[in-house]
């Protein structure tokens, strides 16, 4: 059972797992998903890609950024069965951008973020399938 | 008790002497009380007064029809002492002066029972001086006396405190330009590596320009590039190093196994993935030169410089060494220098060599340094720096034989931060870390004796130490509110901007020096790490175009050692009524099992990008789970701070991963009438 006790202006409440088993009946505010104040995950309200997301890391933003961009915007947007299979160049010039830059882009670890960059766009299994080409192409 | 009430009934001694004649004498006398019975003839009310001057009681001489001077003590009237203001004596006198004039033709009647029109003296003689000439000459005496007194002592005591001054004054000067000329020592030449000379080609122009190269700047500069493509961003820095992340400084880096740890600037985060302290390697940044013209743009640093000026018209700025640059869009995230006591600014050189201002990576490797040669280290301050280095050194203290010594004014550690049970209860975690916290400790002097530091607190405790550590809080850097006609807010310190990080129409601050309108919770300036990215990436945002508010609520943690860990968002300050809600802990309560479980070892992850996470230490033995009582065990649970009933601030104690609903509660800003209802959404028993 829970108890309470007052210190000055502090309040301090012990609860056990039993206490806290019921159901909360505090109210929270219903949050509007079109809001634009708030921070936006990778893909924006209107379908675009939020290249300011904190997970995308330096992706967008370092040296090989406006190849990553139109890579990615070309794979987000592209409508082919084999989704991104039109954008082969795009990630072609991507790689080769990132390997002029190796410790920023660790080649080890290069594959796997475009695989997890894929996987967070879509949830599909296609793009796994899709990036395991792209290593292939490399 | 009769007469107690009495008192209270009297509203004061001007109403008193707004009464005609007899109406002064009242609700005094019966304040003394002992003397009612002797008060009672007319010609024995009078006013008690604070000192003592009310001999006449008994003497009858009042009756002489002429104002005396009445001196002395005693009398019928004891001086308890518990005199009323001295407005009173004022008073009197005021109406002594005019009264006298007026009644001295009604006769004694009217002299008697105005006992203000009793002349006021400060005399200490006794009564009885024989004529009004005479008494007149020595009253103007005394009082001359005095007055040549007062003066002569007021200017020799500013005679004093001048001489002082000007000694103090001559011996900062002094240091100053021993420090000044003393070669600042080959920092460019250490600088980056992709810099190839020690002076790189500045841009005339850039369309991007941030004043500062730390986490606001960096998190500022990646948000331009997201989304203004092809942008070109100088940061201009005045620490020799690239921009790199703080908190490790504190936390990781003390507790990494690597003998180089001080070269390479690499943490361990405890899924033992390695990353370094630098946001990016040297290949990411652009050189300098090379900015206007690389073909997508890019990020520039130049390292070891200093704005110094600001023209705001004119939209350029001109570096400590001469050069000018002109901008577009500027941000201003300049940050702030760590404070000094001012106990320890007096002191000599020999203290200030003894003595580190923690805040950078050289004041790291300094210490690190320094700890592994000196027996005992003190730390000041009882803040987030001070705990954390604490507990850092205190762990070395166990493996090294170093003594650490904790000393702040307030009672407990993180005692502005933490409510009191909580904050007792991580001061009694740091001692057992190996720290020697001594509470409520202020510093009132420093001085070296043989070879070791004696600091004298103000209770007469003295410490005996080899080396100072000040955390005592960041002083924001604002010298360039002066040139670029800026506003620095009076209250919290730091450059004002308005909710959107703007202070003119280009230019914007974000980071510690930013003092800003937060929506929800009002104008504030905070100095945490994870705001700096927040409100960096803002103002990157605002510099793009984007005219968001500050709206995402920046969050803050702190470790200290391995039972000790929280996350917090909000106002968390220990001043406000709050209300916590604790379960019972059990071992798998600790930063370093949430870190486990998660299998990311990355504390916000979500939050921000990588960041840097906490490295409890080797697994002692955690505290097993047991019946709270008298001192209990705050194993987990989460604090609301409120503000007129409205969770304005929380701390999640020992629980992780809820920061989501942490940061919806506050955004709603609802007044909840049961928070241990809240409390519930954060399932504190679960892990």
């Amino acid at each position: 059972m829970s108890y309470c006790r007052q210190e000055g202006k502090d309040k301090i409440i012990f609860v056990t797992k039993e206490d806290h088993e019921t159901p909360s009946s505090a109210e929270l505010v219903a949050d509007d998903p079109d809001d634009p104040y708030e921070e936006q995950g990778l893909i924006l309200p209107n379908g675009d890609i939020n290249w300011n997301c904190p997970c995308l890391g330096g992706m967008a933003s370092g040296p090989c950024g406006e190849q990553f961009k139109s890579a990615f915007s070309c794979f987000h947007y592209s409508t082919e069965e084999i989704k991104g299979s039109d954008c082969v160049d795009q990630f072609r010039a991507m790689q080769e951008c990132m390997q002029k830059y190796p410790d920023l882009y660790p080649q080890e670890d290069e594959n796997e973020e475009k695989e997890k960059s894929s996987k967070d766009l879509e949830d599909t299994p296609v793009e796994a399938s899709f990036a395991k080409e792209e290593k292939g192409s490399s | 008790m009769g007469v107690e009430s009495s008192r209270r009934r009297r509203p004061g001694p001007e109403a008193d002497e707004r009464l005609p004649g007899g109406g002064c004498v009242t609700g005094r006398r019966r304040r003394s009380g002992r003397n009612m019975a002797a008060a009672a003839p007319p010609q024995r009310r009078r006013r008690r007064r604070a000192g003592a001057r009310e001999g006449v009681g008994g003497r009858g001489q009042w009756g002489a029809g002429r104002p005396r001077v009445r001196r002395g003590g005693g009398g019928g009237r004891s001086g308890s002492g518990r005199g009323e203001a001295g407005g009173a004596m004022l008073c009197c006198r005021l109406a002594a002066l005019g009264a006298r004039r007026r009644l001295r033709p009604l006769g004694p009647a009217a002299v008697l029972q105005c006992h203000h029109l009793r002349y006021p003296s400060r005399s200490l003689m006794s009564s009885g001086v024989p004529g009004k000439a005479g008494s007149n000459l020595l009253f103007y005496l005394i009082v001359g006396g005095t007055v040549t007194g007062a003066g002569a002592y007021v200017y020799k005591t500013l005679r004093e405190n001048k001489e002082r001054f000007t000694s103090r004054v001559t011996t900062i000067t002094a240091r100053s330009q021993e420090n000044a000329s003393s070669p600042s020592g080959g920092k460019l030449s250490n600088m980056l590596p992709a810099a190839p000379e020690a002076h790189p080609e500045v841009p005339s122009h850039v369309p991007f320009l941030l004043i500062g190269g730390g986490t606001a700047a960096f998190a500022a500069a990646r948000s331009i590039r997201a989304r203004d493509p092809g942008a070109r961003v100088l940061i201009v820095s005045e620490d020799p190093a690239l921009p790199y992340m703080r908190p490790p400084l504190s936390k990781e880096l003390w507790f990494s196994d690597d003998p180089n740890v001080t070269e390479t600037l690499r943490f361990k985060q405890w899924n033992g993935k390695e990353r370094s302290i630098y946001f990016q390697p040297p290949s990411f940044y652009v050189p300098a030169r090379d900015l206007p013209f690389v073909e997508n743009g890019g990020v520039a640093v130049l390292c070891g410089k200093k704005v110094v000026h600001m023209d705001v018209r004119g939209n350029m700025v001109k570096l400590s060494d001469g050069t000018q640059i002109s901008y577009d869009k500027c941000l201003i995230a300049t940050g702030g220098s760590p404070r000094n006591l001012p106990a320890i600014e007096r002191a000599g050189k020999d203290v200030q060599q003894r003595l580190t201002l923690f805040r950078k990576v050289e004041d790291f490797k300094s210490l690190e340094k320094i700890s592994r040669q000196v027996k005992s280290i003190t730390v000041i301050g009882g803040g987030f720096l001070g705990s954390e280095l604490a507990c850092a050194l205190g762990r070395r203290a166990r493996t090294r034989g170093l003594e650490v010594i904790q000393l702040f004014p307030e009672n407990g550690n993180m005692g502005k931060v933490l409510p009191e049970y909580l904050s007792n209860w991580t001061t009694e975690k740091v001692r057992r870390e190996g720290v020697n916290v001594m509470p409520n400790a202020v510093v009132k002097s420093v001085s070296v004796s043989g070879n070791r530091l004696m600091i004298k607190l103000k209770d007469g405790r003295k410490v005996e130490t080899d080396h100072i550590v000040a955390a005592v809080g960041l002083e924001p850097n604002v010298e360039l509110a002066k040139s670029a006609g800026l506003e620095v807010d009076s209250d919290f310190g730091g450059f004002r901007v308005n909710a959107e990080l703007q202070a003119r129409s280009n230019i914007w601050v974000a980071g510690d020096a930013a003092c800003f309108y937060d929506i929800k919770l009002g104008r504030r300036r905070v100095e945490h790490h994870d705001h700096a990215v927040v409100s960096g990436r803002l103002a990157g945002e605002n510099m793009t175009g984007a005219a968001k508010p500050y709206w995402h609520q920046s969050m803050f943690w702190s470790d200290l050692g391995p039972d000790v860990g929280y996350e917090a968002i909000g106002l968390v300050d220990s001043t406000l009524p709050t209300v916590g809600v604790f379960a019972k802990a059990t071992a798998k309560d600790t930063p370093k099992s949430a870190t486990e479980q998660s299998g990311t070892g990355i504390r916000s992850e979500s939050e921000t990008e990588a960041e840097a996470s906490e490295v409890p230490t080797s697994p002692s033995a955690s505290p097993m789970p047991h019946v709270p009582k008298q001192g209990e065990d705050y194993g987990k649970g989460v604090v609301f701070y409120l503000r007129d009933k409205v969770v304005v601030g929380i701390v999640l104690w020992n629980i992780f991963n809820r920061m989501p609903i942490a940061r919806k509660i506050i955004k709603d800003g609802e007044e909840h009438a049961d928070l241990n209802e809240v409390a519930k959404l954060f399932n504190i028993h679960e892990d």
